[in-house]
This record gives C-alpha cells, structure tokens and sequence, in this order.
C-alpha cells in the first residue's frame, strides 16, 4: 500500500489518496494523466484490468484499475474527472494498454467522453444516430428521442471513423477516415452466422481467402444490464448476473454476492462457501466442454460437438436437482445459498468424476490426437505473453499464453485458499495451447471438486441477511475466475438500497478485441478455428 | 436363381410377341429403362439419407429419426415430400437464368452416370467400349454447375465456395484418374464390361496386391474429396460459409443439390467397387480346392453383391466423415498436389511394372 502511494506521488505530487478504501485509489487531474498512466506503465503496470466511465452530476469521469500482470494483487485505482459535460475530453491511454482501445470506446459510447488522439471514436454498442448518452444521470429515456428506425441503417454509414484530437488553440478537432477502401472484398460474417457464438457481427476484409482487417461490431443483445442495475435492489441485481455470460452463470453471480458480502459484512457460513466453490468448478467444466465441443464443431467435427454436450448434460442434470435450474441456476443470494443441497448431490458429483476422467482420455484419442485436428491448429494463431497483457486476455487463454492470471490463485475467494490445485500454464500461446489448457482445466476442476466433495462442513447454508440489504457507501471492486477469465464486478454505493453505479468486466471483451491481431493475415477457415479457440460468450460483451 | 437378367429378357421378348415392331419395342424399353433409372436415383436417395442419418446418429450416441414408422423409417419419405412442397424463393439479384439452371446441370451429370453403371449381370443401361472414361467425364460435370450456382447467387460466401470447390474438384479429378488409369493397365480396356469379366476368378485389388490397393487407397481419398463431404466439406463448411455455394438455394432446387451430393457418393462407391472389387462379381478364390466355396459365393445374386460393396464403401465413407474435423484449403490442395498426385504418378509406373513382370 505504501509501495503505491510512493509511486503516484512520485508521479503526480498533487494526487488525492483516498483513505478507507478497499482498494488503494488515487485521483489525479485530467492533465497529469498521460504523466501518470505513462509513468505507470514504465513502473511494470502493464494490465488494465478495467476502465469504468462515471458520472458524477457534476462532472464525468473515468475509472482505471490498472495492476502489473506478475503481481496482480497490487491494483492501482487511479481517478480523474472532467467538468465539461458539454464537450467532455480526455486523454486516451489506447496507446499504453491496447485493451483501452475498445474500452474507451464503450464510455463514449456510454458516457459521452471523447478520448483524445483516440484512433476511433466510434460507438461501440448504440447505433452511430443514436441520441444522448444512456448512462449519463440526466439522460432523457423517452422513446419519441430514438424511435426504432423504419429503414435498417446501412453497414456503410458506420465506417467512417471520426478520431478527435486538441490543436494548439486547446480546441477539439474532428477528423473523420474511412475504414475501408472502395474496391476491398468485404464480407459480413454474422450477426445470423452458425459460428460466431452469439450475435456478433464481423466486418472481414478479404483478399481471396486470406483476412486483411477485421471490425467488430457489438450490440445486436445489447440489454444495458449495467444502468439497469442502478434502479435495482442488490437481491434483484443477482439474476441480471447470470444473464451476462451464460455459460458461467453461477460464477458472475458468485462475483456480484461475494462483492456485496464483502461490502456489507456479511459472513457466509463455510457450507455455503464449499458448495459455491464446488458448484463453480463444476459450471467450468461444464462451460470448458461447451467450449471445446464448440471449437470441435467450427474445425468442422460434429460428432465432438455432440460428445461434449453429452457430457455436460450430467452437470446440468446435478443442478436440476439441487437448485431447480439448468442454464439460469439460479442457486446463490446474498450470505449463501438458496435452499441447502439435494440429498443426492454429494453421490451423483462423485460418480461424475471418475466419468468425466473416462470421458477426457476418450477426447484426446478421439480429437487431440487426430492428425487433421493437429495439423490445422499448431503454429496458427499466437499470442504472446506480452500482447496477452497488453490485450487483457485472461483466463484459458491468457494462461495458454504464459500469464499467471488465474483470480484463483492471486485473490483467492470462496473455498479456494483450503484447496490444492495447479495453475496450469502454456508457454507458446498457439490455439493448440488454448485447445489443451481448457481439457487440462477440467482436470484440475475434478481434482478441486475431489478435494471439497467429501468435506462439506455441517451448519447453515445461509446466514442471515436484512430484508432490505443496504451497503455502505463507497467503492467496491470484486474479481472473480470464470470460465473464460478475468469477472469483476465494481459497485459504486452511496449507502442506498439500490447501486449508483455498476460495472462488470466483462472477460470476452478482451478476448474479441485479441482476434482481431491475431487473425490478421490468416485464413478465414482458421479465423473461425481461432475465435472458437477463444471461446467467448457475446451476452456477456453485450452488457 | 434371383437374378434379374432372365427377367429382363422376358419383359423383351414378351414385348416383341406382343407388339412385334422392333423399333416401337425399343422405344418403350427406352421409356421403361429411363423410368427405371430415375425411380432408382430416388429411391437411392431416400435410402442413403436414412442411412446416414442413422449412422451418423450412432457415431453420435444419439438415436435418429424415430418417429416417423418403425424406427423412423419414412423419415426421408416425408422429408421429400417436405421438400417438394417448399416454396422456392425467387432472389431477385441474381442471374436468374444460371441461377435456375445450375442446379439441373449438377444432378444431370450424376444422373447421367447410371447409364453406364453395372448393377448385376446384364443390369446396366448402355454398354459403352469407354464406359470408365464416360464416367469420370460425366461425373465431374456437376463442378460447372456448382460453380455457376455460386457464381449466380451474387453473395460472397457462395462465390468463396464456389471456388473452393472448383479448386477441390480439379485438383482431386486427377488423383482419381490417375488412379483409374493404373487399373486400366491390369484390365487392358475401358469397357466396364470387360472391366467386369476380368475379375471374374480374382478381382484386381487380389491381382495385383501392392499397387492395386494403393490405387485404391488413393482413389477413397479423392473420391471422397470429390463428394464434398467429410473432412473435404470446405465448399459448403457450414461454420465457416454458412452452407457454401448453395445458400442461397430453397425448396426442390436446394433439394437437386443435395440429391447430388448422395448420390455422388454412392456413384464414387459404385465406380471404387466396379474398378477395386470386382463391380458385381461374387468373391472367388483362384484355386483347385475352393470350387465348392466359389459354388456358394455364386448362389448370391450379383445384384446384390454390387450394392453390398458399395454400401460398404459408403459407410466407410460416413464414419471417416463423422469422425475427421474438416482440412483447411491451403492443407487440402497440398495434400493432393504435393502428396496423393506424385504417389499415384509413380504407382502407375509400378503398376506397369507390375503387369510386364507377373
């Protein structure tokens, strides 16, 4: 803590130290901030873990939670605001951390705030016409505003990129590109596409079969999850959370009620702890075989596909029992669980190990070990440890990178610090190194469920929590491991039963802006291969 | 004792007593045979469809169509009639005449084979003295009209595809030649008759063991290859083109191309067994002490050896498709041009070496 106090004074002498926080937060002046977060960065603060916009009602402002990547532990909060709500600007740090550049663009999107010097300062998830800024607290939600259009606005009209930049006067200047040129083969892939994984719709650039440039577009299953959040109770917010990336469900919940735990100083008996942990093991193995059968099923082997649902259909069959739920399990609130666990759970989660077992051995003979599987995804599409940093990659991915990342590991939640298990990594970060980690994640997944199965302690499964939950006010930052990395929620309180703000970081984002480097210059075949590598959920994008 | 040839020769000369004008015979025979042909090709299909439907859902753990009769045996009957009752929607951006007629020109030319097909003893439609060329030139026809379906559609994934399938099915047509051709050197004729005859005591994969079965091996791959199916789908892999050249085709349009595509399979099956397995000759062994063995062999109609090869060879088919993940076009053309094509150039060399020496 005092570590990090030394380096922001060193850096800006007129930095603001925030006392009683979770978490060290400095705020620092709009103009220190390209001094600051450069700094930052040569000091080895190299992950931008997250970049949330607010709205403070007098000014507007961003939030940075930027953390080395060796030492995760050690986050840096760092604040600044400016008052102009008419032309608010500030520098961008797209330059720093590559992640930022889609990040900045979302509290545009959101917020209003153009980052200066900025490459594009497009919208990221409303349509390019639309007006007003939704997340701002005076922002105007009547329908007459921004009817639904009669005609669908053409691709083409959101392709010119405007970038703004301050000339000598300290005025804003707009500059406007296009981002393709007339005669390039441009071809839609998605938002009605077999292997996007959700709705998400890429703009490819194409010379014969070969990518040229790729341009994400979001927003197809844009639900504004996070403002709607600010007018809900904390017990209510819950079930938004599993609507966010679906395939971890239980776990972005875990996120939200350990973060308001933690905030209203709730103690969660340890029953509840070890069966969350267990069940969130058992949603990653269930969402690590969704991955791997849908990554099967783009290289174009169904029956892989079909081996994998197959597998995790015993999963969902536990979760009917003990929760009622299947997708949307619906299984934590705020100090615990819901109801306590089915007389059978204990029995049917060990027979399940030494089948899921059987069943990976039977995938490596089946898939890994497949001449035709092998040769299509060595050496295609790698990522280095430093652009996984760079981009933000967690999870699978990032650790097929190299990148000890695992939330696990560095702030460990739940029952994770009473377990042993490996953190398993991969040096050369190839799509083959990201195919492997998630069968071996299972592995280590079975061995944790091994460990906690037998252990559950007796006692309640829930404490107990006041009718109407409120939080202090103050700020909030909860990380969690998900299937596919990084899941951090950030509540902003003001001691009121409902949230001034919410943020979820959302894993996929990240992983989505990494195909677009990574597929450059590679074959159209392999970009699904590698976006199926990647493993992304676009609700959870979508907030 | 089941064979169909008697039979056919007694519908001829009944006719011939009936009528008594050769040439009036021979024109309802034309009609007769034609119609034969096409309920045949239909059939064919249905049943194949069914077939790897269940198959497949095998592989899969699954169990298939069930509903429709005993073990959802009419399935592929109401998904004919499903099909003939769609509509079929009319793109108005595309070149309406190509569009139309690229469908037609795709089931043409694997219709068109069955003329030369032999399905038993004296089964088959025309006699050609190059019925194997006849073949592979007719079925490879059905690229023209793949490539003008992508083409006329007027959308990029269906021009992405159409390309790679005229990229597949070029590159492949020469291994499956070549192959042909080294078989041609132990049979000394084009004329599947003879073809046939040849392999009357051993058939050529046992004659000449080493380079035959390479042949053969060879020929699987790029026949496969020329189907558009298992790990060669590139032309219409779904994950990637949605469905390739024929997105943009409904109703019994889409229906043509995908007829073709079973029935492709099974007259790449049809041709292996013809040329590799004896075509509809029963399974003897050359020798003085089998006699009694070959007699039995003998007492299965030939018909039914024919389709029992070839429905081997097409579940062979199925369960390297259901099993393989798909190639990439780069590794599919690779593989045939730097590694199946060299391979089946020198087989041929050994081949006739083979021939000259034994």
């Amino acid at each position: 803590m005092e570590n990090l106090e030394k380096i922001i004074l060193s850096l800006a002498p007129d930095a603001k130290i925030e006392e009683n926080t979770q978490r060290f937060t400095a705020t620092i002046a709009p103009e220190k901030l390209r001094k600051v977060a450069e700094g930052l960065k040569a000091k080895g603060f190299d992950y931008l873990m997250c970049l949330t916009g607010m709205d403070y009602k007098d000014s507007l402002g961003v939030i940075y939670h930027i953390a080395p990547s060796n030492d995760e532990a050690n986050v840096i909060v760092l604040k600044t605001s400016t008052p102009d709500r008419e032309n608010p600007n500030l520098p961008t740090v797209s330059d720093l951390w590559e992640i930022a550049y889609f990040y900045e663009r979302e509290v545009y999107d959101f917020y209003g705030i153009i980052f200066t010097n900025h490459p594009d300062m497009r919208r990221l998830f409303l349509r390019e016409d639309w007006k007003g800024f939704p997340f701002r607290k005076d922002y105007d939600a009547n329908p007459a505003l921004n009817p639904i259009p009669e005609k669908v606005p053409s691709v083409e009209s959101f392709e010119n990129v405007p970038t703004y930049s301050i000339d000598k006067d300290g005025k804003l200047v707009k500059k406007e590109y296009p981002l393709f040129s007339k005669d390039e083969y441009v071809v839609n892939f998605g938002p009605q596409h077999p292997s996007t994984h959700g709705v998400l719709h890429l703009r490819i650039s194409l010379e014969g079969e070969i990518i040229k440039h790729i341009d994400p577009h979001f927003g197809y299953i844009h639900r504004g999850v996070e403002k709607m959040c600010e007018s809900m109770t904390y017990p209510q917010m819950l079930y938004l959370t599993e609507r966010l990336d679906y395939l971890c469900g239980t776990m972005n919940r875990h996120a939200l009620c350990a973060c308001i735990e933690k905030a209203a100083g709730i103690e969660v008996p340890a029953r509840a702890q070890y069966v969350r942990t267990i069940i969130d093991e058992l949603t990653r193995i269930a969402s690590h075989l969704i991955g791997w059968a849908c990554m099967c099923n783009d290289m174009g082997s169904i029956t892989a596909f079909i081996y994998g649902m197959r597998d995790r259909e015993k999963i969902m069959d536990i979760y009917e029992e003990t929760a009622g739920g299947r997708l949307m399990v619906n299984y934590y609130v705020i100090g615990g669980l819901a109801a306590d666990i089915h007389p059978n759970f204990q029995n049917r989660v060990k027979e399940f190990i030494p089948y899921m077992r059987k069943m990976i051995k039977e995938y490596h003979v089946l898939f890994t070990g497949n001449p035709i599987a092998y040769g299509r995804m060595k050496n295609i599409g790698i990522l280095s440890k430093e652009k996984a940093v760079a981009l933000g990659v967690t999870g699978p991915s990032g650790r097929a990178s190299g990148w000890a990342c695992d939330v696990r590991k560095i702030e460990p939640y739940a029952a994770y610090d009473k377990v042993n298990f490996e953190e398993v990594l991969h040096k050369e970060g190839g799509t083959f190194d990201r195919y492997m980690i998630r069968l071996e994640e299972i592995e280590q997944s079975l061995r944790i469920i091994e460990q906690l199965i037998d252990n559950i302690p007796e006692g309640d499964f829930k404490a107990k929590v006041p009718a109407i939950v409120k939080i202090p006010a103050g700020e909030y930052y909860q990380r969690v491991e998900n299937a596919r990395g990084d899941f951090s929620i950030y509540i902003n309180s003001t001691g009121d039963k409902n949230p001034y703000r919410v943020k979820f970081r959302s894993p996929c984002l990240s992983l989505i802006t990494a195909l677009c480097p990574l597929c450059d210059k590679e074959k159209i075949a392999d970009l699904i291969m590698i976006s199926g590598s990647m493993d992304y959920v676009i609700p959870c994008v979508d907030r | 004792m089941l064979e169909l040839d008697k039979f056919i020769e007694w519908i001829h000369s009944s006719l011939l007593d009936l009528i008594g004008l050769d040439w009036v015979v021979s024109l309802i025979e034309y009609v007769l045979i034609g119609v034969a042909f096409l309920s045949l090709y239909a059939v064919l299909a249905l049943i194949l469809i069914y077939v790897e439907r269940k198959i497949c859902a095998f592989f899969q753990c699954r169990l298939g169509p069930t509903r429709v009769g005993p073990w959802g045996i009419f399935q592929s009957i109401a998904d004919m009639v499903k099909i003939l009752l769609k509509e079929i929607i009319r793109i108005d951006k595309t070149d309406q005449l190509i569009f139309k007629v690229a469908p037609f020109i795709v089931i043409i030319g694997s219709f068109c084979t069955f003329g030369a097909l032999q399905f038993g003893r004296g089964l088959h439609g025309v006699d050609f003295n190059v019925g194997l060329f006849y073949m592979l030139a007719i079925s490879s026809l059905g690229v023209v009209g793949i490539l003008l379906a992508g083409w006329a559609s007027n959308n990029k994934y269906t021009l992405i595809g159409a390309m790679r399938s005229g990229a597949q099915l070029v590159s492949y047509e020469l291994s499956a030649g070549i192959s042909l051709l080294t078989m041609v050197i132990v049979s000394g004729s084009l004329n599947l008759t003879d073809i046939i005859e040849g392999q009357a005591n051993a058939w050529y994969i046992f004659q000449a063991p080493l380079p035959a079965l390479i042949a053969f091996v060879i020929y699987l791959i790029a026949g496969h290859a020329e189907t558009n199916r298992g790990p060669f789908d590139l032309p219409e892999a779904e994950s990637e083109l949605t469905a390739g050249y024929h997105t943009e085709y409904s109703g019994i349009q889409f229906g043509f191309f995908y007829l073709a595509e079973y029935l492709n399979m099974f007259i790449i099956a049809a041709i292996a067994a013809t040329v590799f397995l004896g075509g509809w000759q029963p399974f003897h062994i050359n020798a003085d002490w089998a006699a009694s063995f070959n007699g039995i062999m003998d007492c299965i109609p030939t018909w039914a050896w024919f389709f029992g090869k070839v429905f081997a060879l097409i579940f062979l088919s199925l369960w390297v498709r259901w099993t393989f993940p798909r190639l990439r076009i780069d590794q599919l053309l690779k593989l045939e041009w730097k590694i199946l094509m060299p391979i089946s150039l020198v087989n041929l060399l050994l081949m006739a070496v083979w021939v000259l020496i034994f």
